[in-house]
C-alpha cells in the first residue's frame, strides 16, 4: 500500500552537493524542502575517523563508499550491435552512495572549463572551419557562457575554500598561475598547496620546455578557512587517503564540511535518508510532476507531493530517472532524435610514467588529492589544432594523490605481471616513479548514448539504465597527440626511462579511469537537441529541474565537479529569483 | 559538536603516538627500520602456520605453493608466504567477499567481450572451489602434487593457466588466474589486520607507511627519505596488531 504524504514546496532527489546547496538555498528562502537520499546519513564525526578510515582494501579495492553495485549497476557495451551485460563490479567510474554523495570520496581537483568550452560548436566552427569535425561528433553549445557562469563559479569556490593561484585576474595575467585559464573575478580564497617532488620536478621542467605550470587547484584546503555559510574547515596534511575515502581532517570540502551543517539547523528542510526514488510522477497531461514515489529500505512505499522536483543525483542516475519516469523523449541513435540520453560523454585519461634512479625519493604516499603541478598548454582550445584532424586536450600534471600499494605499484613496461621480475621490480621502482595524469576531453557523438536496458533489472524490478560507449577517433587521436608531450616534459625532467600510455579503444569498464560520466539530460537553447534549458529545467515538464554534470552537451579537459558547483547556483538563481515567483517555463520553447 | 569530539579524539588518541614528520626525517637512515628484526618479532607472535576455515587441505597446500611462486622470497624479504597471503585468501574467500558482496548476481548469463568485464555466476568462494578441484584432480591423476614440482615446473604450469584456454570444471583458468593473483596482490600489500601482509613486511620492503597520516611538515623537504616504522589502522600505543576476535586471521 503507497502511503500518500502531506504536499511540500520541493522535493529533491540526491542529497550530495548539488541537493545539499539547493536545499540550503530554498529552505533559507522559506520553502519547505524535503531531500531524498537513498544511501545512509553519515558524518566526519564519527563515521570518518582514522585510522580505521585509512584502509586500502576497505575503500580502494571493496570500494566501501560506492552505489550498490548489487542492487542498482548499469549495463554496458561497445557499441548498439552488442548485447549490453551488467557491469558486475565497479571499476572504470565510481558512482557513490549516502548523504554528501560523490564528493565525500572526491579528490577536491576544482578546476574552472574555459570560455571557449561554454561555445564550443561555434567557436570550433569559427577557428577551424566547418568540415574540420569527424561526421559522428555531435558536440553543441551550452546555452550560457563563461561571463554568465564567473560569479557563479566564484560563489562556489569561495563555498569550498579551495586552494590555488589564480592565473587572470579581469584580464591581467598574474605571475605563477594558470594564463590560459578564462578571467576570474578575484584570487582563490586560499593559497595553494605546498608543493610535493613530483610536482617541482615537473615544473622546472616544464619550464625548460616553455611552457607554463601552475598549483593544481585544490579543495584539500591549505591553511584553516571558514567559508561565508560559517562554516570551518582545517588545513589538509597530506595523508595520501583522498580519492574512495571520506576525509578525517575537516580538511576537504564536500557537503559535510561546507555546507550540511547550515542545512541541517533551518526546520524548513527535512533530510530523509535510505529513500530509494522509484520515478517521477506527472498528471494526467504528462506536462506536470506531482511529486516523487520511494521506497524506504524496510520496503515501505511512498508517495512524497511536491509544487517542483529536483533531480540533483549522479550524472547517469538523473538520466535514469528521466527515463524512468517518462519525461520527454529518449535518443534513438538511429533516427538521431529524442534527447533523453543524448550526447553520454566520458574523459579520455592517459599517462605517462618517468622511472628515475634509485638516489631520487619521491615519497609517493605523501599527498593530497590535488596537490600536483600541471600545465594547460596543451588542454582545451589552447593549442592550434589546424590539421591535427582533432579538437580537445588535456591538462598534463604530475597530479600524484597517493603511494595505496594495491594499487599504486609502477612498474617499467615489459616486466612480468607476477614472480621474482615482478616483485624486484616493484621494489625498485615504488619510491622512484613519477606518474603524469594526462586528463583529457571527451567530445559526443550519434553513437554514444545511454537508455534503458530490455533485460537486466534493479532489485526494485525496475530496468537498469544501459550505457553505449567506445572512444572516438576524435578523442583517441587526441590522447595519442598530448601523450607524445607529456612524454617529452618526462624526458626533460632527466628520468631514466619514461613511459607513456595514451587511451586506446576499447573502452573497457574493468579498468578504473575516472568517475567524470557527463551528459544524458544535456543544457541547451533547442529543445530538439537538449533536455533542459539554460536554467537546467526541462523543456518538456517545467516544474522539473535536472542539475548535474548530466547537462554537460560534451566534457572538457578538466574535473567537472567545479563547473558543476557553478551550474548549481546559476539555476538557483533562475529558481528564486524567477521561477518560484512566476512557476512556469523560464525560456519559450 | 564534531570539532569538540575531534579535538577529544586527537587528546586521547593521537597525541600518544604521533610524532611529527620533521622529527623523523631527521632520524636515522633506513637501516634504522630493521626488517629483519622486525620480521623475527613477527615470527615470534605469529605461529608460521595458520588456521584454515575455507580450503580444504589439498586446496590449501596448492594455494601456499602457487602464491609464493607469484610473489616469491628474495632478499628484498618475504614472499606471499611469509606474509600470510594464503591466510588472507582463506579469510576473504570464507567471508563477505567469497560469497559475492559487491557483485551484481541477477541473470541472465551470458559471455560478453573483456571489456564487459567478469561475466561467470559463480561466486569467488565457488570459482576457487571449483578451480582447485578441477586443479588438483589434475595433480592426482599425474601422482605428484603442485607443491613437489621444480619452481620452475610451478612456473610453467601457471603460466598455462594465466594464458587460459585450460577450462577448470567451467572456470576458464585466466580467470582463475586473475583473481588467484589480484587477491595475492591484495593480501601482500593489504592492512595487516586482514591476515595478511604480515607484520607489514610488504610495506617495509617499499617503504610505504600505512595508515600513517601526517605529512605536512615532511612534504615540501623534497628527495629526503621518510625513515617511519609502517602503521597499521589495527595498532593499539605498543604498537601490537589486534585481529577482530571474530576473524581468526591467525591462531
Amino acid at each position: 500500500m503507497v502511503q500518500r504524504l502531506k504536499e511540500v514546496d520541493v522535493v529533491i532527489v540526491g542529497v550530495g552537493m548539488v541537493g545539499s546547496i539547493v536545499a540550503k538555498e530554498l529552505a533559507a528562502a522559506g520553502y519547505k524542502v524535503v531531500g531524498l537520499e537513498r544511501g545512509e546519513a553519515r558524518f566526519t564525526v564519527p563515521e570518518f575517523q582514522s585510522p580505521a578510515v585509512h584502509d586500502e582494501l576497505r575503500f580502494d579495492i571493496r570500494k566501501a563508499l560506492m552505489q550498490d553495485n548489487t542492487r542498482e549497476p548499469v549495463t554496458f557495451r561497445n557499441a548498439s550491435s552488442e548485447t549490453a551485460l551488467p557491469v558486475r563490479r565497479w571499476e572504470s567510474f565510481l558512482p557513490g552512495t549516502g548523504l554528501g554523495g560523490s564528493m565525500v570520496h572526491w579528490n577536491g581537483q576544482t578546476y574552472r572549463f574555459q570560455a571557449n568550452d561554454f561555445e564550443l560548436a561555434t567557436r570550433t566552427k569559427e577557428r577551424y572551419g566547418k568540415n574540420f569535425l569527424d561526421k559522428d561528433v555531435t558536440i553543441q553549445d551550452w546555452g550560457v557562457t563563461y561571463a554568465e557562469l564567473e560569479p557563479h563559479y566564484d560563489r562556489f569556490e569561495y563555498l569550498l575554500g579551495t586552494s590555488g593561484k589564480a592565473g587572470n585576474i579581469k584580464g591581467e595575467i598574474q605571475p605563477g598561475g594558470d594564463p590560459h585559464e578564462s578571467p576570474r573575478s578575484r584570487e582563490y580564497p586560499t593559497p595553494p598547496q605546498k608543493e610535493h617532488f613530483q610536482g617541482a620536478l615537473f615544473r622546472k621542467a616544464a619550464t625548460s620546455l616553455g611552457y607554463h605550470p601552475f598549483p593544481q587547484p585544490s579543495s584539500n584546503l591549505s591553511q584553516p578557512y571558514t567559508n561565508p555559510e560559517g562554516v570551518k574547515l582545517n588545513a589538509c596534511v597530506f595523508c595520501g587517503f583522498c580519492e574512495r575515502y571520506a576525509c578525517e581532517h575537516y580538511a576537504k570540502s564536500t557537503p559535510q564540511t561546507v555546507i550540511l551543517p547550515v542545512l541541517l539547523a533551518n526546520s524548513n528542510f527535512e533530510l530523509r535518508t535510505g529513500c530509494q526514488v522509484q520515478r517521477i510522477n506527472l498528471d494526467s497531461s504528462k506536462k506536470k510532476a506531482t511529486g516523487v514515489t520511494y521506497i524506504d529500505t524496510a520496503g515501505r512505499e511512498f508517495e512524497q507531493p511536491a509544487s517542483l522536483v529536483i533531480t540533483a543525483s549522479f550524472a547517469l542516475n538523473n538520466v535514469r530517472m528521466l527515463l524512468l519516469s517518462g519525461i520527454d523523449k529518449p535518443y534513438n541513435p538511429q533516427s538521431g532524435t529524442g534527447v533523453v540520453g543524448r550526447n553520454y560523454a566520458y574523459q579520455t585519461m592517459s599517462s605517462v610514467a618517468a622511472f628515475f634512479d634509485q638516489d631520487v625519493i619521491i615519497n609517493p604516499f605523501m599527498a593530497s588529492g590535488a596537490s600536483g603541478t600541471l600545465i594547460n598548454d596543451f588542454a582545451g582550445d589552447n593549442f592550434d589544432h589546424s590539421g591535427l584532424g582533432f579538437i580537445g586536450g588535456a591538462f598534463i600534471g604530475a597530479v600524484n594523490t597517493n603511494g595505496r600499494p594495491i594499487q599504486y605499484h609502477p612498474v617499467p613496461p615489459g616486466t612480468p605481471a607476477w614472480g621474482q621480475g615482478w616483485k624486484e621490480a616493484v621494489v625498485k621502482h615504488y619510491n622512484h616513479t613519477v606518474m603524469f595524469s594526462l586528463h583529457g576531453s571527451s567530445v559526443s557523438t550519434r553513437q554514444n548514448y545511454l537508455d534503458l536496458d530490455p533485460t537486466y533489472r534493479d532489485a526494485w524490478g525496475q530496468p537498469l539504465l544501459r550505457m553505449t560507449f567506445d572512444f572516438p577517433q576524435n578523442d583517441l587521436k587526441m590522447a595519442a597527440y598530448v601523450t607524445a608531450k607529456g612524454v617529452e616534459i618526462g624526458k626533460a625532467m632527466g628520468a631514466k626511462l619514461v613511459a607513456g600510455a595514451p587511451r586506446k579503444a576499447p573502452y573497457t569498464t574493468t579498468v578504473y579511469q575516472t568517475t567524470h560520466n557527463t551528459g544524458g539530460t544535456v543544457m541547451g537553447n533547442d529543445p530538439r537537441t537538449s533536455v533542459v534549458n539554460r536554467y537546467l529545467q526541462s523543456w518538456d515538464v517545467p516544474n522539473v529541474f535536472v542539475i548535474g554534470a548530466s547537462a554537460y552537451p560534451q566534457n572538457a579537459s578538466w574535473n567537472p565537479t567545479d563547473t558543476l558547483g557553478a551550474l548549481t547556483y546559476w539555476a538557483i538563481d533562475a529558481l528564486k529569483n524567477r521561477y518560484l515567483k512566476n512557476p512556469g517555463r523560464l525560456v519559450s520553447a | 559538536m564534531d570539532k569538540f569530539s575531534r579535538r577529544k579524539f586527537v587528546a586521547t588518541i593521537g597525541a600518544a603516538t604521533v610524532a611529527p614528520a620533521s622529527a623523523l626525517l631527521k632520524a636515522a637512515p633506513a637501516e634504522a627500520v630493521a626488517p629483519q628484526q622486525m620480521a623475527q618479532r613477527g615470527s615470534a607472535t605469529l605461529p608460521a602456520k595458520p588456521l584454515y576455515l575455507f580450503f580444504n587441505l589439498a586446496e590449501a597446500a596448492f594455494i601456499e605453493s602457487a602464491c609464493e611462486r607469484l610473489i616469491p622470497a628474495d632478499e628484498s624479504g618475504p614472499g606471499a608466504l611469509g606474509a600470510g597471503v594464503p591466510n588472507y585468501l582463506d579469510k576473504q574467500l570464507g567471508g563477505a567477499w567469497g560469497s559475492g558482496e559487491r557483485l551484481y548476481r541477477s541473470g541472465p548469463w551470458q559471455s560478453g567481450s573483456p571489456s564487459q568485464g567478469y561475466q561467470l555466476p559463480f561466486t569467488p568462494a565457488e570459482l576457487f572451489h571449483v578451480a582447485l578441484r578441477a586443479v588438483n584432480r589434475n595433480f592426482e591423476s599425474q601422482g605428484a602434487a603442485f607443491g613437489t614440482l621444480s619452481a620452475e615446473a610451478q612456473d610453467a604450469y601457471l603460466k598455462t593457466l594465466e594464458a587460459g584456454g585450460v577450462d577448470l570444471d567451467g572456470v576458464p583458468s585466466a580467470v582463475f588466474f586473475d583473481m588467484l593473483l589480484r587477491m595475492s596482490i591484495e593480501g601482500f600489500f593489504s592492512d595487516p589486520v586482514y591476515g595478511g601482509n604480515r607484520d607489514m613486511v610488504a610495506w617495509r620492503m617499499i617503504g610505504f607507511p600505512g595508515a600513517y597520516a601526517d605529512y605536512y611538515e615532511a612534504i615540501d623537504r623534497h628527495g629526503e627519505k621518510f625513515a617511519r616504522e609502517p602503521m597499521s589502522i589495527g595498532e593499539d600505543a605498543l604498537r601490537h596488531v589486534h585481529i577482530d576476535p571474530n576473524i581468526p586471521a591467525s591462531l
